[in-house]
């Protein structure tokens, strides 16, 4: 059992938890995620961990709560138990001073990114960082992440806050100015905001780094569900990534492999409500 | 035991039909397939063993149970007796009577079978086993060893690990299991469905240890969440037992559409999460009305066997070589063609087939024959030319096989492997770091349960007898 110490609402659906679990606070390094499985009966979901305090034998999850596992998860308040926690997992973010890089974060992808700019920044490099959303209210950790950066760009598709548009604006104008070509960019987001920035940055060859976010069983290595094609090879994100070479990854065959299981997860929905219905109507 | 039987009497008294479930109807539910014997059957059975003075089913067994004198006590009647000296040698006869491949180990030498049909050890195992489970007031007590102040951590709660828990326990040593999922068992949990190894039978096998004193924790990953070098440092002894659980790819064209399943992803699906089987479960699993399953092992049968009751019309199993030549225990081939599932042998896939949007939508597959006996002394298959032939199917489970998973390994880099990625142990079980142990599927390579458990069980005395130099 693992103890929840924080629940809050960061945005719509948005929620930071902290919670104890101090050998994987201890262990982990950047990058890495754990499998939360709530309860009996509920998924295993991959979740990565934004921070830890290796002291106080916490880590910090950013999640959305897209689907009935992860509304179940972040309806467990403060005092409350999480069955199962295992981490950390896949490997860390290789973190060497660059130099110059740009982090890209959309959506909740930038709780992925945030401890890598963390990491990225404490290593000495210059970062540029900059977080899209669908408006202000989708931008995560705008407080946190400026002071790790050199520079800061928001964007927003209904311009909102920031600029009006995506991510890929601002990346464009930095990769067209010869004095402020980043020697790495790392990006997290949607799979076609990062396939994207993937191919953007190929024609200068630029080292891109993206996290993938495959459907996940174990996280272990074990059962093979996560595999996605990076190059002519078969990897299982869990345990060769989440992060890869973007100009390498098949992203097609990733987002197809993420559509799997929607007609399922459908009829779960539909039996859920159903039964709702019929609690309601008794 | 009825004494008054003659050799011929026993001679004439036929082997024991298990009953069991209806296959139309357990083709359609997770219920356990084999019902288990009656007390009459199971006596009378035992009543057919000649207690042979050479003993040679013992020989065949590779924990070497005392096979004729479990059987003579339950001919006796004397369960408590019986079930004893089953436990002595066997830390988990209730799943070894369902799971063993007797007919190539026990009964295939019992001296019955040469003129008609080998004693049913495994089913008179179960019985036993099960009679024990049911009636723990009724066990003969075991003494309470004295506490060693030693401790010992077991990574892994497979049958290696259980069973080397449970004698280290029984020796007095403080003992945790480090498990890396958020249930034990290991390969009996995620792995073998209940129609098959009902999970009750682990679970209570499970709370023995805990009774015992075991410290049992799940959800630690060894080489992630705490090192070797960690446990090293923190425990007197290590002995690791973390299976073999990497899926082995098919490496052909298409195995990454949708609907493409390494066998432990299906089966962890249905078995662990209870994806299609209760109405509780979050986790989904892809259901088609025709699924194809590759390979020839207990794990394809249970993968294709699994299709099956999730609805599948046609459950097929494409196997490259002959259904002579299955890996797989004989008893599960006969419940999967009962069940109506279609062994399409000799073939081999080539290329999985798609449609526009990404899902499985065949198999691209090639006749085989056989050739001359390869290493492991079964004939080679070797592609026919021009043979070619597409098998329409929604779902594709790849069960080939797996390997030797590098997770823990890798944190590890003191410890030898061999160049397949098992862990290196010499005569005492011991690998090149002194005090860590190792056995099970992680040094065999895919193994069976027998072989794991037996491991655990001579590791745990090397280990006692490490401790007791050290
Ligand atoms: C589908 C299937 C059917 C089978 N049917 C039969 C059969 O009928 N008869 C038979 O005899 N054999 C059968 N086998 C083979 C048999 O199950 C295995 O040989 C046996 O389970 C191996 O036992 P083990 O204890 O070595 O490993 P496992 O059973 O694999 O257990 C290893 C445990 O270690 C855990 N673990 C892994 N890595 C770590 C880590 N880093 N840290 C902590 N824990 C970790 C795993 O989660 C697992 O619980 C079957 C196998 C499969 C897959
Ligand atoms: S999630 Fe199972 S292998 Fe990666």
């Amino acid at each position: 059992m693992f103890n929840v110490i924080s629940n809050e609402i960061i945005a719509e659906n948005l929620h930071k938890m902290v919670v104890s679990a101090p050998r994987i606070a201890h262990a982990r390094k950047p990058g890495q995620f754990v499998m939360v499985r709530l309860d009996q009966g509920e998924e295993r979901i991959p979740l990565t961990i934004s921070d830890a305090d290796s002291a106080a034998g916490t880590i910090t999850l950013f999640i959305q709560a897209v689907g009935a596992s992860t509304r179940n998860i972040v309806a467990t308040p403060a005092g409350g138990f999480i069955r199962d926690v295992a981490g950390p997992l896949g490997k860390g973010t290789r973190i060497i001073n660059w130099g110059r890089v740009v982090c890209i974060g959309g959506g909740v992808g930038t709780a992925v990114l945030f401890p890598m700019v963390k990491a990225l920044a404490e290593a000495g490099n210059q970062v540029t960082t900059i977080i899209g959303g669908r408006s202000g209210n989708f931008i995560l950790l705008a407080a946190e992440l400026t002071p790790l950066s050199d520079t800061f760009l928001v964007t927003t598709e209904d311009g909102s806050l920031g600029t009006k548009g995506f991510v890929t604006a601002p990346l464009a104008d930095i990769l067209a100015d010869p004095a402020r070509i980043p020697r790495a960019v790392f990006a997290v987001g949607p799979v076609p905001m990062m396939k994207a920035v993937a191919e953007m940055t190929r024609p200068q060859g630029i080292e891109t780094i993206v996290s993938l976010n495959p459907i996940m069983i174990d996280g272990t290595g074990m059962c093979g569900g996560c595999r996605v094609q990076i190059g002519a090879e078969t990897k299982f994100a869990c345990v060769d990534g989440p992060e890869f070479d973007a100009h390498q990854v098949d992203f097609d065959g990733l987002s197809d492999r993420l559509t799997s299981y929607h007609t399922e997860e459908a009829g779960m929905h539909a039996a859920a409500e159903c039964k709702i219905g019929r609690n309601v109507s008794v | 035991m009825n004494n008054t039987l003659s050799a011929k009497e026993r001679m004439g008294i036929a082997r024991v039909v298990m009953p069991q479930l209806p296959a139309d109807v357990r083709s359609r539910n997770f219920e356990e397939v084999n019902r288990g014997l009656s007390e009459n059957q199971a006596f009378t059975e035992a009543q057919r063993c000649l207690q042979c003075k050479n003993r040679p089913c013992v020989a065949g067994c590779p924990v070497g149970v005392s096979i004729p004198e479990f059987i003579k006590a339950l001919a006796a009647e004397d369960l408590p007796r019986s079930a004893q000296i089953l436990r002595n040698d066997n830390a988990l006869p209730a799943v070894c009577g369902r799971v063993c491949p007797q007919e190539t180990q026990c009964e295939a030498l019992c001296i019955r079978g040469v003129k008609g049909e080998a004693v049913a050890i495994g089913y008179l195992e179960r019985y036993v086993a099960d009679w024990a489970q049911q009636h723990p007031e009724q066990q003969l007590k075991e003494t309470a060893a004295t506490a060693t102040g030693k401790t010992v951590v077991v990574v892994g709660s497979g049958p290696a690990g259980l069973t080397a828990a449970g004698e280290l326990a029984r020796l007095g040593h403080a003992v945790t299991i480090f498990e890396a999922l958020h249930d034990t068992g290991g390969v009996l949990r995620y792995g073998i469905p209940e129609f098959r190894l009902p999970k009750d039978i682990i679970d209570r096998e499970v709370a023995l240890l805990s009774e015992l004193g075991v410290g049992i924790e799940c959800n630690v990953i060894i080489g992630r969440t705490l090192t070797i070098a960690e446990l090293r440092s923190q425990f007197d002894a290590v002995f690791i037992a973390n299976g073999a659980g990497l899926p082995a790819m098919l490496n052909i064209p298409g195995e990454n559409l949708k609907g493409v399943y390494a066998a432990n992803e299906f089966l962890t699906r249905v078995n662990l999460m209870e994806a299609g089987r209760t109405d509780n479960s979050a986790t989904p699993v892809i259901r088609r009305s025709e699924v194809a399953v590759i390979g020839g092992g207990n794990t394809a049968i249970d993968c294709v066997r699994t299709a099956r009751r999730l609805g599948a019309e046609r459950a097929m199993l494409v196997y490259r070589r002959g259904e002579t030549e299955m890996p797989a225990r004989r008893e599960e081939v006969t419940h999967a063609r009962e069940e109506g599932v279609e062994f399409i042998m000799l073939t081999a896939p080539t290329e999985v087939l798609g449609t526009e949007d990404g899902w499985v939508s065949g198999l691209r597959c090639r006749k085989m024959e056989l050739g001359e006996p390869d290493d492991s002394g079964r004939r080679s298959p070797r592609a026919i030319a021009g043979s070619d032939f597409d098998l329409s199917a929604g779902v594709i489970i790849d069960a080939v096989g797996t390997s030797a998973n590098p997770l823990l390994t890798a944190s590890a880099p003191d410890l030898s492997l061999s160049t397949r990625g098992n862990i290196l142990i010499n005569t005492g079980g011991e690998t090149s770091i002194p005090g860590v142990f190792a056995g099970g599927d992680i040094v065999r390579g895919g193994a069976t349960v027998i072989l794991a458990m037996g491991d655990g069980k001579r590791t745990a005395a090397a280990i006692d007898a490490y401790l007791k130099r050290a």
